[in-house]
């Protein structure tokens, strides 16, 4: 008997207004993977994460994660299903008026009756997995990007999701903290036994991580497969995404008229 | 040159729609704040630290704003009261001006410069860094845990602090009307006693500084949850809080004056 996926995109479309930015996204993604989404920017894997977790309402289509459509929820049962999501944002979105400990035990303190001496050894587990449990009494504006990062990522694990979702994790990291956070969104899925949705453009730091990757472009998936497929492929796009080329299928000039024409002929207003 | 007229009534039309459908969204916004106000009652130490932060850090502004309204108030009363030879009345000039009007009006224009647009900015600031996301995506919702606790905290605020600026007032009011130009202290204060009425005159202006207190807090925090996520947005929106706040204060402030005080 087959296994359910724990998240399932089935034909999603979404618009804003009358632009599309997702057409016809199909995925699965089982418990204990770790999946990467993949594609330029502006490519509509910010708003895949934003419809998985019901920030967004899809045009057509679905989005169901453990077996609920995400936008048929009311309120009571999306806040029910996010307790069980964990999401990274890109850079860290921590509370600024909060210390470390205390963002990390925020969701313990909002959702929870525990007492605050579990509270405490809970957040230092937390904080101790990511590697940071001696920064516990700093506030947010004391730690460098990557450590910001780290501490997101221990509070998005607070309750121990089933489904982590992580926004650009690598962006803006030097070589040495984006080996870690890879490492760690690794690491923490295998040991939760959740499933790991990764959106980024680092494609070297996320194939050493991911079992699955999909890649989109202008809001279709143009490609999908394992790391090593990927990195086999020769489909033009993923090959110049993948080795990071100038020119391609994405063209280096953005669509103009002639340079001949644009130069000899257009005089621009000066106001 | 009719393309242009059509052009200018076109986007006249446009943001007249756009200023009746924010208005709406801010009732609604109004009303999802009173739904969701359940939080910030039931643990009531969200909304204490949000009254210190808006309430007791704005105290040092409003006081002494409050001593220089009064001290301005005692030299131009007695001033005036003098050339028609009751000068006696001074502790009853100051004393209804501040309770009534410049109590109220000042301490909610000054609230709205000083508390108002610190509360626009900082929950502007929270939603472009994404904390207001990361809440949400938490299964907290925003309104009940960031906005609902800053609204109460300003609404509660606001009569206490219209309350310690008119005593300022009235105390500076007495330095300069007693002891700087010699008005006899005991006309002073029993004048006062005898003429300020609880219900028209102090209750009147408690309700008064309350119903400015809404005003700010409503409009401080929708502008920040309104505001475009980007340092232009929300130092736009910052700007706008104090404005629309001062405007919709010195406006509210006639209508209420006009069904409080009809010279009966």
């Amino acid at each position: 008997m087959p296994v359910e996926p724990l998240v399932k995109i089935s034909n999603l479309s979404f618009a804003y207004d009358n632009r599309p930015v997702l057409t016809g996204i199909n995925m699965e993604i089982h418990r204990g993977k770790v999946v990467a989404i993949m594609g330029s920017s502006g490519c509509g894997k910010t708003t895949t994460l934003r419809l998985l977790g019901g920030q967004l309402k899809p045009t057509s289509g679905y989005v169901s994660v453990g077996g609920q459509v995400v936008h048929e929820l009311g309120d009571d049962a999306l806040y029910a299903l996010r307790r069980r999501m964990g999401m990274l944002f890109q850079f860290g979105a921590l509370f600024t008026d909060m210390s470390v400990y205390d963002n990390v035990a925020f969701q313990m303190r909002e959702h929870t009756d525990l007492p605050d001496q579990l509270i405490h050894d809970l957040v230092l587990m937390k904080l101790n997995a990511v590697g940071l449990r001696g920064v516990h009494h700093l506030m947010p504006s004391e730690l460098s990007g990557g450590m910001a990062r780290r501490v997101a990522l221990a509070r998005a694990i607070a309750l121990d999701p089933m489904l982590i979702m992580y926004d650009e994790p690598f962006a803006g990291l030097d070589p040495i903290s984006l080996s870690i956070v890879g490492q760690l969104i690794r690491t923490l899925n295998d040991a939760l036994g959740a499933c790991s949705i990764v959106v980024t453009h680092d494609v070297q730091e996320s194939l050493k991580i991911v079992d699955y990757v999909y890649f989109v472009s202008e809001g279709k998936i143009v490609a999908e497969g394992t790391a090593e497929e990927i990195r086999n492929s020769k489909a033009p796009y993923v090959h110049q995404f993948v080795w990071g080329e100038a020119d391609g299928p994405v063209p280096f000039q953005y669509p103009a008229r002639p340079y001949g024409d644009a130069i000899l002929r257009e005089v621009p207003r000066v106001h | 040159m009719f393309t242009k007229i059509i052009a200018s009534i076109r986007g006249l039309g446009r943001r007249v729609t756009d200023r009746i459908w924010r208005l709406g969204f801010a009732s609604r916004f109004f009303l999802a704040i009173f739904l969701h106000s359940g939080t910030s009652l039931r643990r009531f130490g969200l909304t204490i630290r949000e009254i210190y932060f808006t309430g007791v850090l704005s105290l040092i502004i409003i006081l002494v704003s409050g001593m220089f309204v009064g001290m301005v108030l005692g030299l131009q009363g007695y001033d005036t009261l003098q050339r028609y030879g009751s000068s006696e009345a001074l502790g009853i000039l100051v004393a209804l001006s501040l309770v009534r009007e410049l109590g109220p009006v000042v301490a909610a224009l000054l609230f709205a410069s000083r508390a108002g647009s610190a509360i626009t900015a900082e929950i502007g600031l929270m939603k472009a860094t994404e904390q207001l996301s990361a809440m949400e995506m938490m299964a907290v919702n925003p309104i009940a845990r960031v906005v609902a606790p800053r609204f109460w905290a300003g609404v509660l605020s606001m009569p206490l602090l219209a309350a310690l600026f008119s005593a300022m007032g009235v105390f500076g009011g007495y330095l300069v009307g007693v002891k700087l130009i010699g008005v006899d202290e005991g006309s002073f204060w029993s004048q006062m006693q005898a003429s300020v009425d609880f219900r028209e005159d102090i209750l009147n202006g408690v309700i008064k500084s309350f119903v400015f207190g809404v005003i700010i807090s409503w409009i401080a925090v929708f502008e920040g949850y309104d505001a475009e996520p980007t340092a232009e947005g929300v130092s736009g929106a910052t700007t706008r809080t104090v404005v629309t706040s001062s405007l919709a204060i010195l406006a509210a402030d006639f209508i209420l004056t006009a069904f409080m005080f009809r010279g009966a």
